[in-house]
């Protein structure tokens, strides 16, 4: 018998542009990808986990992701996640994620202004989380950065509580854009939310980019983690 | 009634747009010794009580024109 696909929301805001992406990557790993839309009040009754795609919602204007944090499908999120359910933002869905309070901190330009498009180095922090299960503590990843904002600001007290409470998941190599303590994704503290600013969906098949597919083992890591719950909720 | 609300970059945060300017501004030969970009936001009002409003304001920078976190605020009222 096969394994049952678990029903992954992914969410698309006006000028999201990774949906699609994330929607095919999720779809390959054995989940069911629906879509949800902005404008939609609930999510899909049988969801077992919520993605945020990457993309600029609401033209990035104010803030990038300050407008879509109050898009009419975000109660539903928020309301997801408080309960517990597993929700990932990925780049934009990272600063919306940051924008609605879901998790901690916020993003800021990048130090050298840039935007920056390429692959980067990463050293994996937490391998005991629902998004990173398949890889290992202290991992090396190499999965593209593609952001003009993705200068995660922490000021010094919530630093010390993220590196207290281990929310710190994945760290850059090298800083590409001025993160504090070189952060690149995070959960909050109950572990149900991460968000990171590196897209794993754009890594998950050989034939295209430099070829890596690390980030398979994240979307990968949250197919099992979703699929593990729908079996103990049947 | 009109509101202009300042909001800026919070002191320590670091603000590379501010350092862009700066450094454009020296290439001109303006000698500054430090520049910070923020974002003015005008408002056009039909509350006439300046408490009711400015509490209504700062409700709205909290909630959404600016990010608490690494953004401060200011509010202004120009008659």
């Amino acid at each position: 018998m096969s394994e049952p696909r678990p029903t992954i929301a992914v969410v698309t805001f006006p000028g999201s542009n990774d949906d699609r992406d994330a929607a095919l990557a999720l779809d390959r790993l054995g989940a069911e990808a629906r879509a949800v839309w902005h404008a939609d009040h609930e999510l899909p009754r049988d969801t077992t986990a919520v993605v945020l795609p990457g993309g600029f919602s609401y033209g990035d204007y104010l803030r990038c992701g300050a407008i879509a944090r109050f898009a009419p499908v975000m109660p539903a999120v928020a309301s997801f996640a408080r309960e517990g359910g597993l929700v990932l933002g990925i780049c934009n869905g990272f600063q919306v994620l940051c924008e609605a309070r879901l998790l901690p901190g916020a993003l800021r330009p990048n130090a050298s202004l840039e935007f920056i498009c390429r692959d980067v180095a990463l050293r994996l922090e937490r391998a005991d989380t629902p998004f990173t299960s398949r890889a290992a503590l202290g991992q090396a990843l190499s999965i593209p950065i593609k952001h003009g904002e993705g200068c995660y600001f922490a000021d010094d007290d919530l630093l010390a509580e993220l590196e207290r409470n281990g929310q710190v998941v994945l760290r850059y190599e090298q800083n590409p854009n001025g993160s504090v303590a070189d952060i690149a994704g995070i959960t909050n503290e109950h572990g149900n939310v991460f968000g990171l600013m590196p897209h794993p969906e754009h890594a998950v098949e050989p034939l295209i980019g430099s070829g890596s597919t690390d980030g398979a083992l994240i979307l990968g890591s949250l197919v099992d983690a979703a699929r593990e719950r729908l079996l103990t909720a049947a | 009634m009109r509101a202009t609300i300042l909001v800026r970059p919070k002191p320590g945060i670091l603000d590379p747009q501010g350092e862009a300017v700066q450094s454009s501004l020296h290439q001109l030969g303006f000698h500054v010794d430090e520049a910070r970009v923020g974002r003015v936001i005008d408002l056009e009002l039909d509350d006439a009580d300046g408490e009711t409003a400015r509490a209504e304001l700062e409700r709205a920078c909290e909630q959404l024109l600016a990010n608490p976190l690494i953004e401060s605020y200011e509010i202004a009222f120009d008659g």
